[in-house]
């Protein structure tokens, strides 16, 4: 039989089709991040305040690095906490 | 050489109206005594703190943007590091994407305050009797 060596599923194999991730800095054309807008900065942040990796969000490197940066200034200036439980 | 800045700074809870203006007026006056000129001023009022300053849970929050020497800076964060009324302070300088977002930030503020006040004409009058009460208190 020709057919021995095929794998055969019961179901068709359901294949992901991810959504492919992009820079929102890069898409809607911002060129500053600004550190005194906390609500904005929380969407790069976990529940406990923490920075959110490049992989998960999709920013690129040059905006990761400005999101980063305004995130520190505004826990300096008490706008985000350092450390939080349930942020969101 | 001249570059612009924007400073951020907390002041304490504690202060009464009056005593806010003069901080407020303190470094307005030694930016501009200094050589600089400021350029926008924005009073965030009394805000609640994200984590707790000095035993304190809020602040009184004032920007400044202005333009100075760059030696200047060094100068302006001394007297805020020495003054005791001054919980927090941030003092960044401006790129010219910053500038823009600064320009374009300012006119969007402008715009919603415009839009805010013009629908509020007509309960002004209730707007000053409420005031003309707590004055009178």
């Amino acid at each position: 039989m020709a057919n021995n060596n095929e794998i055969r599923y019961l179901n068709p194999p359901t294949v992901e089709v991810r959504k492919k991730k992009y820079c929102r800095f890069k898409k809607a054309g911002i060129k500053y991040v600004d550190y005194k807008d906390p609500e904005f900065l929380k969407k790069f942040l976990n529940e406990q305040g923490k920075i959110l990796p490049r992989r998960i969000t999709g920013t690129s490197l040059k905006f990761q690095r400005k999101v980063a940066q305004a995130v520190k200034r505004a826990r300096s200036l008490a706008l985000l906490p350092y450390v939080t439980d349930l942020l969101k | 050489m001249i570059k612009q800045y924007e400073t951020v700074f907390i002041a304490t809870p504690v202060l009464s109206d009056i005593q806010m203006k003069e901080a407020v007026a303190k470094y307005t006056k030694l930016i501009t005594d200094n050589g600089g000129e400021i350029v926008y001023e924005e009073d965030w009022g009394l805000k609640q703190l994200a984590y707790p300053i000095q035993h304190k849970t809020s602040g009184f929050y004032y920007l400044i943007e202005f333009k100075a020497d760059p030696q200047f800076v060094a100068n302006l964060e001394t007297q805020y590091h020495r003054d005791e009324r001054i919980l927090r302070y941030l003092t960044v300088s401006l790129d010219q994407h910053a500038i823009a977002y600064a320009e374009h930030r300012r006119q969007t503020r402008a715009a919603k305050a415009a839009a805010a006040a013009a629908p509020k004409a007509e309960e002004a009058p209730a707007a000053e009797v409420a005031e003309a009460e707590v004055n009178a208190e």
